[in-house]
């Protein structure tokens, strides 16, 4: 794919123009009978799709309030137009959000409200053809569910619901994509997102505790299946062998080492990627989640640590609770819930992200570093979309955004941020998120990128940034694979917990 | 015989507003919300959300962080629109509410300002070549609709005045069964009229996002998904069946 390469920065932000049918024809490709019908979906498109795919809107409809109001509510006021990183990087208007909305909402209107039954054209509604099913499968498949325009947005309409929405819709055809069903269908079989089976992972576990050692001259475990740990840990399985996600699961392990902690991973449960949220499938999002809760029983852990993964932090923390039980307050006649969280300590906050855990530890004390092993670095924070929209962490609203940077002022004594309007709850996806992460759309990613890229730039030329922190597994990935076309080094890219790695003094005190 | 007319128009219109209204609302009160999807960072109380949700509903918050010609365009246009409706109260009540009475001066001019910021968002939607792209004909007749509405209103105010007090005879007799004449005026029958249809419309059409935005999960919902088990009904019965 040496053909794709970086758009042009904007001199100044401007909003673009459009270029209608930009991205006509570039998703991603259509998944096999084989892959389809793992998942309990038709193999290929059915023959009743017109009908099966409104009947299934309905559902949907029913079953959603989101969905139900988020159909009604537009005005097309604009408000979203210019805040999606593939508009702004494809200038496709369909990209859009509130033109990827009515790719949905036209449909919606001609079959399930009376003035798009009487006079469709007036209100803007479509039969269900099958140029718009195609319609759908391309442009649904290049939205990532970052929910960047739900910030901005006077109803809250967030296009993530609606992607969900005509995701499964899709899928309930026969029409789903090849890399996110292949991914879930991994999961269901191996354990993780990767296909890593459980000799494999312990293998290079192992591996990884030589290599730490030879490095320290310290014993860093990184146990797996122990009965009785107090933690479990779950993490993107990519932090297992990919780079540089795996200095990151260093950095955890350092951490539990250094305050006493014990832990584990779960050669059952080797997963904290949850791909069912992004084809919008409640079953396949509950059945991957269900893996954590067997794996918490099983080990009669106390406490469920979640690695450094974006979309994982927003299923963990915003559906665990509701999916499989982990976390607090579940009503006493709730025998589902309450099995599971009877066991879980609750002086802790159930499930927990690995930011917590170590802030936590710093705040208390029990973790000492050497900031100048950070020296070399000039470091600036990428807020992860689905950690920044989709969840908390600590005590306060924003705490998701405080305490990854605490933790790198605590770790690091360079640090500045990027400019304001890309930060914190505004930040830009990295382009690769919401089951896009494949190479059939590269030149998505990298279009996507752009606006991330630009003041990234920005901050390069003005502080000398070298090293852009992320605590997400797709935003790592993605990174890697998309800087060296714009130029910048793919070492720029690593996790809070590989700066935590570099700085934290193992040895006496 | 107009009288009657437009009599039966205003029945019909209030009813066919008030029954659509309640259907939509109470279909969106019982549609469940599985799972939990604020946009946060978001209250995690419930004092908090109705802070937050008043924010939007007042001030329209997250349309101002968006882009700002639409936010004053789009305020100035809805709050001079709550002024206008505040002062039309005078041709439903005797004697006429101290408040009502106080707004007087600021309903007149609310009138023209209303008409400022509708006619700013009909150029948005003109002349931004993204926010046409995603207009639809009824996106521009709504906005044509709310123009004639208040330039007729302008037009009977500053212009050619109407009987106002057949006007209020006509409407407090519509409220308690008895009809009166209705002022022979063809302004005023236009402007009626105009809003008959704006009545009619209400409940089939965007204009739900007014009821629409305090259902929206994204604004509504606390943020204290591990301190609470949230579990709609469906979704609790698939574990029933495990």
């Amino acid at each position: 794919m040496a053909d794709v390469t970086a758009p042009a920065y904007r001199i100044i932000p401007i909003i673009p123009a459009l270029k209608p049918g930009a991205m006509e024809g570039k998703g991603p490709y259509v998944a096999s009978d084989k892959l389809n019908e793992a998942l309990g979906f038709p193999g290929q498109l059915v023959e009743d799709w017109h009908d099966r795919a409104i009947a299934k809107m309905g559902e949907l409809l029913s079953k959603y309030r989101s969905l139900k109001v988020f159909m009604d509510a537009c005005v097309h006021c604009g408000a979203c137009s210019d805040k999606c990183h593939y508009f702004i990087g494809t200038q496709d208007p369909k990209n859009m959000p509130v033109a990827r909305q009515d790719l949905l909402r036209s449909v919606y209107r001609r079959y399930f409200t009376l003035p798009g039954k009487l006079f469709p054209r007036l209100v803007g509604a479509r039969d269900l053809t099958r140029e718009v099913l195609d319609e759908w499968y391309n442009y649904f498949n290049q939205c990532s569910e970052c929910r960047r325009c739900s910030v901005f947005c006077p109803y809250g309409i967030d296009t993530a619901e609606i992607t969900m929405a005509a995701r499964e819709i899709l899928d309930s055809v026969g029409y789903g994509q090849k890399y996110s069903n292949e991914i879930i269908g991994k999961v269901h079989k191996i354990g993780n997102n990767l296909g890593l089976p459980g000799p494999a992972l312990i293998d290079t576990l192992e591996g990884l505790e030589e290599d730490v050692k030879d490095a320290t001259g310290i014993d860093v475990r990184f146990p797996i299946d122990v009965k009785g740990a107090e933690v479990l840990l779950i993490t993107p399985s990519a932090d297992f062998f990919a780079e540089p996600h795996i200095d990151s699961l260093i950095g955890y392990a350092k951490v539990f080492h250094a305050t006493g902690t014990s832990w584990t991973l779960s050669s059952m449960s080797s997963e904290a990627g949850n791909f069912g949220m992004f084809i919008g499938n409640y079953d396949q999002l509950r059945t991957i989640a269900m893996r954590i809760r067997q794996a918490a029983l099983e080990l009669g852990v106390k406490r469920i640590v979640v690695g450094e993964c974006g979309h994982a932090w927003r299923v963990a923390y915003s559906f665990w609770n509701t999916l499989t039980g982990v976390g607090d307050g579940a009503d006493a006649n709730d025998r589902f819930a309450q099995m599971l969280q009877k066991q879980l300590d609750h002086r802790y906050k159930q499930p927990a992200h690995i930011c917590e855990f170590t802030w936590d530890m710093i705040q208390d004390e029990r973790l000492t570093f050497d900031k100048s092993k950070n020296d070399k670095h000039i470091i600036t924070f990428h807020d992860s979309c689905n950690v920044a929209r989709g969840s908390r962490m600590g005590d306060l609203p924003g705490g998701q955004f405080e305490i990854p940077r605490n933790i790198i002022k605590a770790v690091a004594n360079n640090f500045v941020e990027m400019a304001p309007n890309t930060t914190r709850e505004q930040t830009f996806c990295c382009g690769g998120g919401g089951g896009l992460l494949t190479d059939d759309l590269l030149e998505l990613r990298v279009k996507g990128a752009l606006p991330r890229m630009e003041v990234l730039q920005n901050a390069v030329d003005e502080h000398g940034v070298n090293f852009m922190a992320t605590i997400c597994a797709i935003c790592k990935a993605q990174f890697t694979k998309i800087m060296p076309i714009y130029g910048f080094d793919r070492k720029m890219v690593g996790g809070v917990h590989q700066l935590v790695s570099n700085a934290i003094q193992l040895g006496p005190k | 015989m107009a009288s009657i007319v437009f009599a039966i128009m205003f029945y019909l219109a209030t009813l066919l507003l008030v029954v659509g209204l309640l259907y939509r609302i109470s279909n969106y009160a019982r549609t469940p919300a599985p799972l939990k999807i604020p946009t946060t960072p978001a209250p995690m109380t419930t004092g908090g959300v109705v802070l937050r949700m008043t924010r939007e509903v007042v001030f329209f918050e997250s349309l101002f962080k968006a882009n700002l010609w639409t936010w004053g365009l789009g305020w100035l246009f809805h709050a001079s629109l709550a002024l206008v409706i505040m002062r039309h109260l005078r041709y439903f009540t005797e004697p006429v509410w101290s408040l009502v009475a106080f707004i007087q001066p600021f309903g007149m001019y609310a009138g023209i300002t209303m008409l400022l910021g509708l006619c700013g968002l009909w150029g948005r939607r003109l002349f931004v070549e993204r926010i046409r792209y995603i207009s639809t004909p009824s996106d521009h007749l709504m906005l044509l609709l709310l123009i004639e509405i208040a330039a007729t209103g302008l037009l009977m105010k500053f212009a050619e005045h109407t009987d106002v007090i057949g006007v209020k005879g006509f409407f407090l007799g519509l409220m308690h069964l008895n009809i009166q004449v209705l002022p022979a005026d063809l302004l005023l029958a236009f402007h009626l009229f105009l809003v008959v249809s704006l009545l009619v419309v209400f409940p089939f059409s965007k204009l739900l996002h007014a009821p629409g935005v305090f259902f929206s999960p994204t604004r509504n919902q606390k943020d204290d998904p591990r301190e609470k088990r949230h579990l709609s009904a469906w979704a609790a019965k698939l574990e029933s069946e495990k």
